[in-house]
Formats: structure tokens, sequence, C-alpha cells
């Protein structure tokens, strides 16, 4: 089973920049893939059209069985519903508690008030922030917003999870306990795409790499 | 559905928090949309007045029939045979002259006035009401009447109410007009409101839409926002009424005892308030609709 199929994908930004450009790439069920390459490369906009934030110029993005290139602005929400998105700038909400912003992805999916909260806690347990729940985001150090983050991600176990470099700003240590919640992810089944240029990352984790340059894949 | 309206019940709750997280603004918020209220609603209010006592004196077809000063009793039998065959009326009344002073000593007051008279004023008189009570009909009967012999003047007594339903009736093409007006700036202010919120939680909202959320569940507490404040606004202008009225009818008092009958203004009736909330409600909910429809296709990742 193919997860994420992409075949002749070029993306060009208004201006003429172009992005990406005749990118192929198969994503397997329970994979997991690093995207490496320099900034600027074309990581990110790669993770982007994967969750629907960009269309792409010309080829298909298919996940799921869906292509994301014809999809109707109404089936898009119901598309990221798959994804747990870890962004590099974090997204947090600043106007509500750690928990909160955890119980957000389950509020929007319409999911039980309670039940949500017990799965948020868990969520909340398996990043090691269980003890900050009631804490603001704002008073967490750069690795535990990640990390809340990625509990915010995983909290609807998604069936794929897209990082954008999750491990950016963090000292070596910070980001070898998050390539283990990564691990860990993917070892119950889950998809696991990142985009880093974190080798050290790699080394641990043994992914599948795929390396672009210059908006083409080059391995 | 329990789902579904979960959510609801967490959007309502989640308007309300937010309305009472910034208790200031938000009260000032709903005192100018009651004072826009208040005014078409005041208006409204005098005008339901105005219009029961009208109904009080209600406008009853009739014609007063004024013989010359010096017809004779055969004069009144014959205008009498004329009006049992005329067609077109509900009946009639024969009023002589010598009653009609009577009465105006008794009633009025005037008995010195008329004891200093030398002879009576007064002509012999017909109260004749009509069957139909539309002006033309009413003015061909006058006609028809003063055309007769021995007949004076004929008066269509009705003539003061229809000026005053008239007047009533403009009345209530200016509150309409007003109301519209003021609805148009109960829109704008919610519009206006609901811009700085989706301004505010522009983070959110970026989020929201990042992991997954539908456009409905976005807009759902803004148009709960925009409803709550519409509803809130209405019942703010029902208070400022209620309080005029007090305060109206306290002054009120010491000129109805000098005339000696219940001079009482009354508030809206529960089915009009109901309705007058409603539509605040209904307003406020479509200037929070535009509003978002016009400004969260600026967060579209």
């Amino acid at each position: 089973m193919t997860d994420i199929v992409l075949s002749k994908v070029y993306k060009r930004y208004a201006g003429g920049h172009e992005a990406l450009a005749d990118v192929t790439l198969n994503i397997a069920t329970g994979e997991m893939v690093f995207i490496t390459g320099h900034s600027g490369a074309g990581k990110s906009t790669l993770l982007k059209l994967m969750a629907a934030i960009e269309r792409p110029s010309a080829g298909s993005v298919i996940v799921n069985g869906q292509n994301i290139g014809a999809l109707r602005a109404q089936g898009i929400p119901f598309l990221r519903r798959n994804f747990g998105l870890v962004f590099q700038d974090h997204k947090l909400l600043f106007d509500r508690s750690v928990f909160d912003n955890v119980m957000l992805p389950l509020d929007i999916t319409g999911f039980d008030r309670r039940e949500g909260a017990g799965r948020a806690r868990a969520a909340l347990d398996k990043v090691g922030l269980l003890h900050k729940e009631k804490a603001h985001p704002i008073t967490l150090s750069g690795g535990e917003q990640q990390r809340l983050c990625i509990a915010r991600a995983i909290v609807h176990r998604p069936a794929i999870l897209l990082a954008d470099e999750p491990t950016g700003n963090l000292d070596a240590d910070y980001a070898a306990g998050i390539g283990d919640l990564f691990r860990d992810f993917n070892q119950v089944g889950v998809t696991v795409v990142l985009a880093t240029h974190d080798m050290q990352l790699a080394a641990r984790l043994q992914p599948r790499l795929i390396e672009i340059r210059g908006g083409r894949v080059v391995s | 559905m329990k789902n579904w309206l979960a959510a609801h019940r967490r959007a309502c709750t989640g308007t309300l928090a937010r309305l009472t997280s910034a208790p200031l603004a938000s009260l000032f918020n709903i005192a100018v949309i009651g004072t826009a209220l208040a005014l078409p609603l005041g208006f409204y209010v005098l005008l339901a007045n105005l219009q029961g006592l009208a109904r009080d004196f209600s406008p009853q077809p009739q014609l007063s029939v004024f013989l010359a000063q010096d017809a004779a009793a055969g004069d009144a039998r014959a205008i009498e045979q004329r009006l049992k065959s005329q067609a077109g009326l509900a009946g009639f009344r024969f009023v002589p002259r010598d009653q009609a002073l009577e009465t105006l000593k008794s009633r009025a007051g005037l008995a010195d006035v008329i004891a200093g008279l030398p002879n009576n004023p007064l002509p012999d008189a017909f109260v004749v009401t009509a069957a139909a009570s539309d002006a033309a009909a009413l003015e061909t009967l006058r006609a028809e009447f003063a055309g007769w012999p021995r007949v004076a003047e004929v008066h269509v007594d009705s003539d003061w109410a229809r000026r005053l339903d008239s007047l009533l009736a403009l009345g209530r093409y200016a509150v309409l007009m007003l109301a519209a007006a003021l609805a148009l700036a109960l829109v704008a202010i919610t519009f206006n409101t609901i811009r700085l919120q989706i301004l505010t939680q522009r983070d959110e909202i970026e989020v929201a839409k990042l992991i997954g959320a539908t456009d409905g569940w976005i807009r759902r507490p803004f148009l709960y926002f925009g409803g709550i404040l519409g509803a809130a606004g209405g019942a703010a202008a029902w208070l400022m009424i209620w309080i005029a009225l007090l305060v109206f009818n306290a002054q009120l008092q010491p000129l109805a005892a000098l005339y000696g009958i219940p001079l009482q203004l009354g508030h809206l009736t529960a089915s009009d308030s109901l309705a007058a909330l409603l539509f605040a409600a209904t307003l406020g909910w479509f200037g929070a609709w535009l509003s978002v429809r016009r400004h969260l296709h600026a967060y579209n990742p």
C-alpha cells in the first residue's frame, strides 16, 4: 500500500521561481522517509504539496487515493485530518494552555470532550509534557514547544506524520529525543515524512533518504 | 448528531466566555446596538399606544344631518321618511333640538352660558350611521343629504379619526424607515466587530485550517458572537424603553389625575418583544456572516 504518490510534479511560484521540477516519488504506508537537502532546495514545498497547503503547477499528488490537484476546497479539511503536521515554527496558540492546544484537533473533528481529554493527556504523556498541561506555551523552552507541537500532531492518531525541520533549532540531545519519538510512532505503523538537513538524526534513525537539490530529486 | 450539538454548545459557551473576558468592551458594544435599536422600538411603542387610544374612539361611519333652524316638525318627519327608504344605511337616530340642548347643558358644564341665551341656537338633527365606512361612500351620502330640502348642513363625524389614522399610518412608515436605517447600522457594527475579532484570531484560524477545520467550524463562533451581540443589544433596547416608560408614566400621573382618565403607556407585548429580540439577533448574525464571508478568505493555507 502506498500513502503518497507524486508523479512528474512541478511547482512554480508567481514570479517564475521554480521550487520543484519533475518530482516523482512513492511513500508506502508505514515507511519512514527523510527528505534532505539544503535550505531552499524545495523540502518544505514538497511537504506543503502533500498536505494540500500548496497545489502543484503540473503533475499529480495523490494522498490516500485522492488527487490533491483536483480536490475541491470543501474536501481539503477532511484530507488534512489524515495528517499530523509538525511545523518548524510550532504554530502554537499562546492564548490558551498546553492542554487546550493539544485538544484543538479533537475539538475540530467533533470528538467527545471527556474522551478527548484522556487522549490529549496520553499524547502529552508521550512527549513528556503531562506535568505542564496547565502551563502556557510561552513559558516552555524551545524543545518543549516542539514536543508540544508533536503532541498536537499525534493526538488524533493520524496515519501520516509530516514534520518540517522538527529539530531545526534544537541542540543534539533534544534532537535525539525527538528523533526517538518519531521512531516510536513509526514502529506502531504511522507513516513518517520528515524534511530535515540534520544528518546526525538520519544516521540515528536509518530512514529512507530522498535528497533534493535545486527542486529535483537526486537520490 | 450528538457531536454536532456538542460542537454548537461549545461554540456558544466559547462565545459567551469571549464576551465576558472583555466585559467593558462588550458592554459598550451592546449599549451602542441597544441605543440604535431603542430609537425605532421606542417610536413603535409610542405609536402602538396612540393606536390603542384611537381604537377607543373608534371611527364609526357616522354623519350628522342638521336641519335648518326654522324647520318644523313636519319637515323632520319628511326627512325621516326619506332616510327610511335610503339605501346604504345601518341606522339613524333623531336628536330633537331641545334634547340636544339638555345634553349640552349636562355634559360640558356650560349650563350658565346656555341659560344666558335668549333661545335655543341648536337645530334638529339626525345622526345617521352608514353601512359602509369608506370615505367615498360617506361622501356620496353627504352630498345626497345636503341636497334634501330643509337640510342646512351635513357633517361626516369620523373625519378626525380618519385624519388620525392616516397620521398614524405615516408614523408607521417613519418608524419603518428609521428601523431600516438603524438595522443597517447594527449590521455595520457587528460587521466591524467581527472583522476585528478575525484579525486578533488570525493565528488560531490559520492553525485550525492547517489541522483540518472546516470553514463551517471556523465560522461558527463568529456567527454565534454576532447573533448573541444582536440579541443582547435587543434586550438592552427593551430595558431602555422600559426605564423610559417608567419615568414617562410617572410624569404622566398628574396629567391623568387632572383629566380623571387612566393615562398609562404600555410596553411592547410579549410577542412583539420576542419578535424584536429575534430580529436583532438575526441582524447581528447577518452582519457576522457578511464579515466572515468577506474576511476569512484572507487566510487560506
